[in-house]
């Protein structure tokens, strides 16, 4: 038997996956693909719950409409963050986070 | 919702999802990503939710990917090099990681509530699509609108950033 524990385990060890995505990688295009594993496990988590939460023998479709949101911003967030990587590649010929340093304190 | 699909999704979805963190090459990581987000989408099946199943194949595993791909063969990226590791920042990482693993457990199996199976819905009589389409039109119109104007700005703002010369 499936149970919803199992599956935000499974949401949470993705989510855990991007996050180690995003703080052991060194490439920006590589940190932005791990940012869309976390958001992705965001959304599991969410179907997962209006699934369980039936009434009228109907799941809930307003957590739904809110992963159809959720996808719809995070395509346009992919669209904007890829064309400044793009802008930031003519500028500095790099996408590697470590040479990107000129905000460091 | 059997139990042997629902794990061997799972488990081609973590896997591909570690590779995509694990390989340099990023044509390499991208392709995991299309099959990790595949796998999801069969998770989104597995739950009745078919609309969001699908959207996800259509919208992530295509039109996203496909972008993805796109840059970074535009900006012709060679595998990453190996540079000297920053240790102390790598354990931080690890540990930080592992705390929140251990959280995960300790939290999901403390909700009792959430060890029961999922209850039944009515089969045969749920056309996804049709009640996703009421709820949208009925109560989030507004919120629909201003979803398509984001889009709208974006896809504006992209041209601008893209143009050779900023002014």
């Amino acid at each position: 038997m499936v149970t919803l524990n199992d599956y935000l385990i499974v949401s949470g060890l993705l989510f855990a996956i991007g996050f180690a995505g995003v703080l052991l990688r060194r490439n920006l295009i590589a940190i932005f693909m791990a940012l869309e594993l976390m958001l992705n496990a965001a959304n599991l988590s969410l179907i997962g719950f209006s699934r369980f939460n039936v009434r009228n023998g109907l799941p809930d479709y307003n957590a739904q409409i809110l992963v159809f949101f959720i996808v719809t911003v995070a395509a346009a967030e992919v669209a904007v963050g890829l064309a400044i990587i793009v802008a930031l590649y003519r500028a500095r010929h790099t996408t590697h986070v470590e040479d990107l340093n000129s905000l460091k304190f | 919702m059997a139990p042997p699909l629902f794990w061997t999704f799972s488990a081609i979805m973590l896997l591909f999802g570690l590779m995509v963190i694990i390989w340099r090459n990023l044509v390499t990581s991208a392709l995991s990503l299309v099959v990790c987000f595949l796998a999801l989408a069969a998770l989104y099946v597995s739950l009745d939710a078919f609309f969001i199943g699908v959207i996800q194949i259509l919208v992530y595993a295509g039109a996203v990917m496909v972008l993805f791909l796109f840059i970074i063969m535009l900006l012709d990226l060679k595998a990453e090099e190996r540079r000297r590791l920053n240790l102390p920042a790598f354990f931080g990482g690890i540990v930080v990681i592992a705390l929140f693993v251990k959280v995960l457990f300790d939290v999901s199996y403390g909700f009792q509530d959430g060890s029961a199976s999922f209850p039944a819905i009515q089969h045969g009589q749920q056309p996804d699509v049709w009640y996703i389409g009421l709820t949208i039109f009925q109560q989030y119109k507004l919120q629909l609108q201003i979803i398509g104007t984001l889009i709208v700005v974006a896809t504006i703002g992209v041209v601008i950033l893209s143009k050779r010369e900023l002014k």
